[in-house]
């Protein structure tokens, strides 16, 4: 917490160190040179650069000969050092020279592969500055004598080091960018001429062979990074809605967006491990009983009322479980279906999983503990209740209403905070409000339950309507579209704050849902027992009508009989395919319902009340009906229901989740139209604040749920005889152990079943309760930890401000002192008049008189330019550039007190 | 990559895409929506870095902005020389902070500048009076915006000095769960 803002006044006093401190060797008095071409801000930046260009033609000409006076003065001098010289270690000039060479090989790398022409001006204008700044860096050098040794060397790379990162976090400095591009410039400058110089020997060539590879790579990243931008889809339109509506209904697009890239992967791994294979390799349709139609529905299978319902020759295609073969392998490849089937539905769960708790993880990372909240109402409120997206000036009117009403409401609570008026009439109409609501939830349950149960008794009549088939999406579809408004109704009752309401709200919807998806797949349970009691008597149906129409007389027995047609043969009900029918029609009938709501709901209401407002006794616009809003709440919890019944239809369905991306695809683009069509923004414009967590915990409840019922079927149903990829197994599981036990060595086979033992599983599940208990003991300590030293960094912060202010007033008249003793030093001075001690003065004199160590010297110069230049309006102390000067490795405040803003610059 | 693109140099498109948090897509964008804004005034040739400033009363016009109680300080704090005249540069950099891949950090400080109304370095409590009644319009009444001054520099003041510090807005700020999902502009 409280070391982040530190971390912001640190990394900009790196970075200013960081360039502060190239006082290397190898630019021993570009100083002198430095100011003049660094006072020039961006814009003058390029003129200059193209003014140098004509030098470096120029150098290009002539100057890469020996014979160039520059260079023989240079060549003489490094002769003389060789000869004679002690003075400079060998270290030193070693890294003189292969900088040197370096310079010249990483220049012909660099310009010779695939490097666009474009650029080369650029590279080549490094090239003569690094020339210019190598013949002083000599004289210097041999000047400073003993300063320059193996410590330089490291220190070349820690700044190599410090501006790299410079490089890499320039765009999160709080500069201006004419200030960023020149660091950026300059940063970039350092690396190129001294990355080449740090390796060692023969691993010369390999480093900068090397660094070259980097390069290309961080480009690749970037244009990699481009591109998954530009793949990102309905990104102009999610902004468009953003701008009109406020976060909180983008969210929902953003929500929508992210599960449609869900269940396109859901659907990759279904349809490329399942569907296609099966179509490409599986038995053709019409060869065996179970990819036929029966005899008795084929004359009706084409009728498109059939289809609609997914009876007929949709029900025996591939986009059910009933149509795969229990054949081992299939096709050429040995492509072992059943096996393939059993993985994919297992991976689908894994995957969702997965992809859930990842996202929630990420979500809470970048969010702080909220138990503060509580600590800074009023403050969160003004700083940050306005939403900078909203582009909309009816969302803003709504917005500014929204932030005087809270305003307002804060205030009342703080003034009466505990006044009680009323309770006991409050207290009954919530009671009576929840009462009600859970009447209405049982009621919905027990007509779900009945309708289920009614439509077995449809399914066993013949010619029943098309609402008789139907009833229980119909009444499913309904109860979700009445009895959220008819609960927001009842709420009006309770009179709570609306954030609460929402969530009471939220919370009521989501109990509908989950009621009516349970009691449906209870009843739909029921049914299933119901067939599998009946498969025994079908099965010896089919067993004796095989074994009669074989051994049946009548029939020249010379002659072999042919096969009984596929059609012909006495089948079971394949209770899986029923279930998965029953989720494919609940998912169309559910996205029907959706869309006619609406279109019928928002966008004729909205037409109705634009057209009629003309020829109507009242305001139609701002009174009765009005436009709709969009109803977030309603429209997650449906994306999430939907999402729980693709999840556990898909085992049985494989096309169900075909059908749900088209679902997605279409809501994405019909959504966004109607809602920027025909409905307006919330009147109390809330922001989505962290609610996308919500969604996600909301989902993950869900996810879980629906892993229920299909972990209970695949675990302790038997699969139906004679349909499915399990056919003819005592569970479906199995498939795994016989897989074990005819494909895997023996040995891997007894260690499967090792590990399935209960003796080893119980444990394992106890080490793991164990080691949450422990996590979870460890992460609340730590978090109790956190506090205390939040308190305590508090606590600090009080005790140095109120120094703070006695110190100020000593910094101000030292540093007058020290301007007058040093003008070199004066604008810094002058710069740092908060938090200047005397000891950091008297440093800053030293410093002007160290003027012969380049290093330091160069430092106080340098550090000047950024702030003279820069700091055209006041800064706060904290993020001052000038706080990170040049200073002893071991400073006695930072390391004591490791306080933020105002750093003592010694 | 074949872009056809002549406004800016490849050297400029990079720098510019080490220095802000777009892509080259973006920055593009960025630019021609700074064209659009006036489109007599500003060249569609950046690669000798003209000197062209947009006035506040253009920017502040663009309909990310228009009705943002704060769009004047905002084009404050990011140009020059507080004026409120931008350059192309200043127009980046203001998108860059406000862009959703901006630290918070980076965002805090700006946010403070964007609220420190006079510039003085701190948030006192004429400052947060400005705030509130840009917030609300003005449909509070005096003492209730001074009853709010009062708290939230009750809440967030933590050194008691009567205003806010960088460090003392930092604190409360980093704290707060909406700041990053409600300050940022998308364009």
């Amino acid at each position: 917490m409280s070391r982040q803002p530190k971390s912001l006044g640190e990394e900009a006093g790196s970075g200013v160190r960081g360039q502060v401190r190239s006082g290397s060797p190898g630019t021993g008095d570009r100083s002198g040179r430095r100011p003049s071409k660094k006072r020039a801000p961006r814009a003058e930046g390029a003129a200059g650069r193209r003014g140098a260009q004509p030098g470096q033609k120029e150098r290009v000409g002539g100057s890469p000969g020996p014979g160039s006076p520059r260079r023989k003065q240079a060549e003489r001098r490094r002769h003389r050092e060789e000869l004679g010289e002690r003075g400079r270690s060998s270290a030193e000039r070693t890294c003189t020279e292969k900088r040197k060479k370096d310079g010249r090989t990483s220049l012909k790398e660099q310009r010779a592969p695939s490097r666009k022409e474009k650029e080369a001006p650029r590279k080549e204008e490094t090239w003569k500055r690094l020339k210019k700044h190598r013949s002083p860096s000599l004289a210097s050098g041999a000047s400073v004598g003993e300063s320059l040794s193996e410590e330089e060397l490291a220190r070349i790379l820690e700044q190599l080091e410090d501006k790299k990162k410079l490089i890499a976090t320039v765009r999160s400095k709080p500069w201006p960018m004419a200030k960023k591009l020149t660091e950026l410039r300059e940063a970039q400058e350092f690396v190129e001429k001294y990355e080449g110089a740090l390796g060692k020997g023969k691993g010369k060539r390999l480093y900068a062979y090397r660094m070259l590879m980097a390069k290309k790579w961080v480009k690749f990243k970037r244009d990699f990074d481009n591109f998954k931008t530009q793949c990102i889809p309905w990104e102009m339109k999610i902004k468009d809605i953003e701008s009109h509506f406020g976060s909180s209904v983008a969210s929902y697009f953003i929500f929508l967006r992210w599960m449609y890239g869900v269940n396109l992967v859901l659907f990759g791994l279904i349809f490329g491990l399942v569907i296609i294979p099966e179509v490409l390799m599986g038995v053709p349709y019409g060869s065996i009983p179970r990819k036929t139609v029966p005899r008795a529905e084929e004359e009706k299978a084409m009728d498109f009322s059939v289809l609609w319902d997914f009876e007929g020759y949709i029900k025996y295609s591939a986009l059910f479980y009933g149509y795969y073969n229990n054949q081992r392998t299939i096709g050429w490849l040995r492509y072992r279906l059943p096996m393939a089937y059993f993985m994919v539905g297992v991976s689908v769960f894994g995957y969702s999983l997965m992809i859930v708790i990842r996202s929630m993880a990420s979500n809470t990372q970048g969010s702080t503990s909220e138990g503060e909240s509580a600590n800074f109402t009023f403050s969160f409120k003004m700083f940050t209740s306005w939403d900078y997206l909203i582009g909309n000036s009816e969302t803003a009117d709504n917005k500014y209403a929204s932030i005087t009403t809270s305003f307002k409401e804060s205030i009342v609570d703080e003034q009466e905070s505990n006044k009680e008026e009323n309770i006991h009439l409050t207290r009954f109409l919530r009671v009576l409000a929840n009462f009600l609501i859970i009447c209405c939830l049982c009621g919905s349950g027990y007509l779900i339950y009945f309708v289920v149960k009614r439509s077995q008794e449809f399914s066993k009549m013949q010619n029943v309507s098309w609402y008789e088939r139907n009833e229980v999406e119909i009444v499913m579809s309904l109860l979700g579209m009445f009895c959220p408004p008819l609960f927001e109704t009842i709420a009006a009752l309770e009179n709570y704050h609306p954030r609460i309401g929402l969530k009471w709200q939220l919370g009521r919807i989501f109990a509908l849902f989950l009621g009516n998806l349970y009691t449906f797949l209870l009843a739909l349970m029921d049914d299933v027992h119901l067939k599998l009691s009946n498969e025994e008597k079908i099965k010896n149906l089919t067993h004796w009508t095989l074994f009669n129409y074989y051994n049946s007389s009548g029939w020249n027995e010379s002659v072999p009989r042919p096969p009984l047609h596929p059609a012909d043969v006495p089948r079971g009900s394949c209770w899986e395919t029923a279930v998965g029918i029953e989720f494919m029609r609940l998912t169309v009938s559910d996205m029907l319902v959706t869309y006619i709501t609406i279109l019928l709901g928002d966008f004729l209401r909205a037409c109705f009340v634009r057209f009629m407002n003309y020829c109507w006794c009242w305001d139609l616009e701002a009174g009765f009906p009005s436009y709709a809003e969009f109803d977030i709440s309603g429209n997650v919890l449906g994306l999430i229901f939907n999402q729980g019944m693709i999840w556990m239809g898909s085992f049985y369905a494989p096309g169900l989740v075909g059908v749900n991306v088209l679902r997605l695809l279409t809501s994405m683009y019909f959504q966004c139209w109607a809602v920027m069509s025909s409905n307006v923004p919330h009147e109390r414009v809330f922001k989505a604040s962290r609610s996308n967590n919500f969604y996600m915990g909301l989902l993950l409840l869900v996810l879980f749920l629906s892993l229920l019922p299909v972990a209970y079927a695949i675990m302790s149903l038997p699969p139906s005889f004679d349909c499915g990829p399990f056919s003819g197994k005592n569970r479906m599981y199995d498939v795994i152990q016989e897989t074990i036990e005819n494909d895997f060595p023996t040995f891997l086979g007894k260690i499967f079943a090792f590990l399935a033992n209960p003796g080893l599983i119980i444990p394992a599940i106890l080490l793991m309760f164990l080691a949450i208990y422990y996590l979870n003991s460890v992460s609340k300590s730590l978090s109790r930890a956190n506090a205390q030293l939040r308190k305590k960094i508090q606590a600090l912060r009080e005790v140095e401000k109120s120094h703070k202010s006695v110190k100020g007033r000593t910094t101000a008249r030292d540093s007058e002192d020290t301007a007058k003793g040093n003008s070199k030093n004066a604008t810094q001075l002058q710069l740092t008049k908060e938090g200047t001690t005397p000891h950091s003065a008297s440093q800053n004199q030293t410093t002007g008189k160290k003027a012969q160590d380049p290093g330091i010297s160069r430092s106080a110069s340098r550090i000047t330019l950024p702030v003279s230049q820069h700091l055209p309006v006041s800064r706060p102390p904290g993020v001052r550039p000038d706080s990170g000067q040049p200073r002893p490795q071991t400073h006695p405040w930072r390391s004591a007190s490791g306080k933020s803003a105002p750093r003592p610059p010694h | 990559m074949g872009n056809k693109q002549t406004v800016f140099t490849h050297e400029q498109l990079e720098a510019y895409q080490d220095c802000t948090f777009f892509t080259r897509k973006e920055i593009m964008r960025l630019f021609y929506r700074y064209q659009d804004l006036a489109p007599q005034l500003v060249p569609l040739d950046y690669t000798s870095c003209p000197d062209v400033k947009v006035p506040y009363e253009l920017i502040g016009s663009m309909p990310e902005l228009k009705d943002n109680p704060f769009r004047q300080r905002i084009a404050q704090v990011f140009s020059d020389d507080g004026d409120g005249h931008m350059t192309l540069d200043n127009f980046l950099d203001m998108f860059s902070v406000m862009s959703e891949m901006a630290p918070r950090d980076l965002k805090a400080y700006y946010a403070f500048k964007i609220y420190d109304f006079n510039d003085d370095g701190y948030i006192c409590a004429w400052d947060l009076e400005q705030t509130v009644t840009k917030l609300t319009r003005g449909e509070l009444s005096a003492e209730e915006v001074s009853l709010v001054c009062e708290k939230v520099l009750g809440e967030a003041d933590g050194d008691h000095d009567g205003r806010l510090s960088l460090e003392d807005f930092q604190n409360m700020i980093l704290r707060a769960p909406d700041f990053l999902s409600t300050f940022h502009i998308r364009i």
